[in-house]
């Protein structure tokens, strides 16, 4: 059996949180598909609230401070990510840009990402598509086609009647194990396995 | 080995006193602290090099040239030499001037620079920081070791016929360490030329600066400059002792806490945890560094970064005389007995190339 690890990171600062089971049932729909590939998906769910501390720590003082170093490696290894803010004042949270900015310039390149967000009412739902979608698009992210938004509404029986949102989490579960499926496993990057020789340095000038 | 400091020059109000030192108190400070590292018997006094406030250490010859004259044994270096930025051809007249002048007592450390406006302000692209880094430093050899150079390159305007002077003192360069925290391409360098290697750990975990040895000290022996352990090895570090640690730990709290680069970001209990930043006394600093060669193999020079965040005169040199009395004898004689007979103690010394190179002239010669 094929394996693949995912990473869900939610950026939810509420306990419990919305976006936490947001962010647990899109990782629960892209298991389910992969494993109908015939795929076993070993995923890591991280809540950026409990390295808070140490994402900004990162940020000061430049190097990978207490557990953000060993959840940094964790999504620069991962074959998917799942990234889930909630949207505050038009986008995602400072924590979550924070989280974004420490991760290696090339941590996402290439990567299958599946985008979600939650939000009090779905006038905000675009955010996603103008604010989330172009950040990892700059890191060159493969995103995938579908996002998914969760009004407060959603969670009960007045949200979204003719595309409820359980079947957007399936669709877009579905997408992001199509792309992780389709992909070899990545490869942990080794900078001293591909450092150049001092025969490269000289003939790159 | 080699123990000894290096300054940052960073100019730093005291968050005791709200007293911030003008630029000249702090190049007279550091003169000062040079030169008390010298008679307190600490081996090497190594300079940062810096082109924008609140750092005062722009012209590191000039200032070793100095100490040149008014010290006896300190071995004068830098930490680092910015080999993007400056001239090599100044850099190799700058550093065979100091060389002379003080009679081969010195060695220098390259280093990029991070500081991204300084790049622009000499004329360069931080985007091009390596391939200056490999082509400068190219030509800086060729004007040691080659009486007259004809030279072009991509960087810097062509030179036909040049010959740098002084020429180097006895025909031999001065010894080059390079320093780099995060790029294999600079181990790579240093180990393809048989220089030394720095790494500047004060805000790295361990496990990072073990890799990049590690890798450095392979480049040494594939590149054919003898055994892996046999590669000359620098570490940075980082401490504040008073003889009772908990009073150590109480008076460097509110300079950790304000510190340029890390303060307002982790605890000092973190940072100390996470690096080699020592706060306590002088025996929990011997266990701390005694311990860096199980990391890194045994190793030549261990520099200490005691003057900066803002910490009084006194201060200072009190830490040189813990430093000096307490920490380095303790560590030398722990250390030193597990150092295999065939690594060396020391990074080479001006005596020790000469000799190297005349057995090399008359072995050619033979």
């Amino acid at each position: 059996m094929q394996q693949r690890t995912l990473v869900a990171v939610s950026a939810g600062l509420g306990q419990p949180s919305s976006t936490r089971m947001l962010t647990d049932r899109l990782a629960q729909a892209a298991e389910a598909e992969l494993g109908e590939r015939g795929i076993t998906a070993e995923i890591r769910t991280v809540e950026l609230r409990d390295i808070a501390h140490d994402v900004l720590n990162t940020a000061l003082t430049g190097f990978p401070a207490g557990q953000a170093q060993d959840v940094l490696e964790a999504v620069e290894t991962a074959d998917g990510l799942i990234a889930v803010s909630p949207l505050f004042n038009t986008t995602y949270t400072g924590l979550f840009k924070s989280f974004v900015d420490v991760l290696g310039g090339d941590a996402l390149r290439g990567v299958p990402v599946l985008l979600g967000a939650t939000g009090g009412t779905p006038r905000h739902s675009l955010a996603l598509e103008y604010s989330m979608r172009p950040l990892f698009t700059y890191l060159h992210a493969d995103v995938v086609t579908t996002s998914v938004f969760a009004a407060t509404d959603d969670w009960a029986g007045q949200g979204d009647q003719v595309n409820p949102l359980p079947d957007r989490i399936r669709r877009a579960g579905a997408e992001l194990a199509a792309v992780v499926a389709g992909r070899e496993p990545r490869k942990r990057p080794d900078e001293f396995a591909e450092a150049p020789s001092f025969d490269q340095l000289l003939s790159d000038l | 080995m080699q123990f000894g400091i290096f300054t940052v020059s960073d100019v730093t109000t005291d968050p005791t006193t709200g007293r911030t030192p003008d630029d000249t108190e702090r190049v007279r400070n550091m003169l000062t602290i040079a030169q008390h590292a010298d008679q307190a018997g600490l081996d090497v006094f190594a300079t940062g090099e810096h082109h924008n406030p609140p750092f005062v250490a722009s012209s590191p010859t000039t200032l070793l040239g100095y100490l040149a004259g008014t010290t006896k044994n300190v071995v004068l270096s830098t930490s680092t030499t910015l080999i993007t930025t400056n001239d090599p051809v100044k850099i190799a007249e700058d550093y065979a001037m100091l060389q002379v002048i003080s009679d081969g007592r010195m060695d220098l450390m390259m280093g990029r620079g991070n500081t991204a406006p300084v790049y622009p302000w000499f004329g360069y692209d931080i985007r091009q920081g390596m391939p200056l880094a490999i082509e400068h430093y190219a030509l800086l050899r060729r004007l040691w070791e080659e009486e007259v150079v004809d030279w072009e390159g991509k960087f810097r305007t062509p030179l036909q016929g040049f010959t740098a002077t002084p020429r180097p003192l006895d025909g031999v360069p001065p010894f080059v360490w390079h320093g780099s925290i995060r790029s294999p391409e600079i181990a790579e360098q240093a180990a393809y030329y048989g220089d030394g290697f720095f790494h500047n750990n004060i805000f790295w975990p361990m496990h990072h600066t073990r890799r990049m040895v590690q890798y450095y000290r392979q480049r040494w022996e594939h590149h054919g400059h003898g055994p892996a352990d046999t590669a000359i090895v620098g570490l940075g570090g980082q401490a504040f002792m008073r003889k009772n640690s908990q009073d150590a730990w109480n008076e460097f709290r509110p300079y950790f806490d304000n510190a340029p680069v890390y303060g307002h970001g982790p605890t000092m209990e973190d940072f100390t945890a996470a690096t080699p930043l020592t706060v306590g006394s002088p025996q929990q600093v011997i266990e701390r560094y005694a311990a860096m060669r199980e990391d890194v193999g045994d190793y030549q020079r261990q520099l200490f970064l005691i003057d900066h965040a803002g910490l009084p005169l006194k201060t200072v040199l009190e830490q040189i005389d813990h430093l000096a009395e307490d920490v380095v004898p303790a560590l030398r004689a722990e250390m030193e007995p597990k150092r295999p007979a065939h690594v060396p103690s020391d990074p080479p010394s001006h005596a020790e190339r000469v000799a190297a190179k005349s057995a090399a002239d008359n072995a050619a010669g033979a």
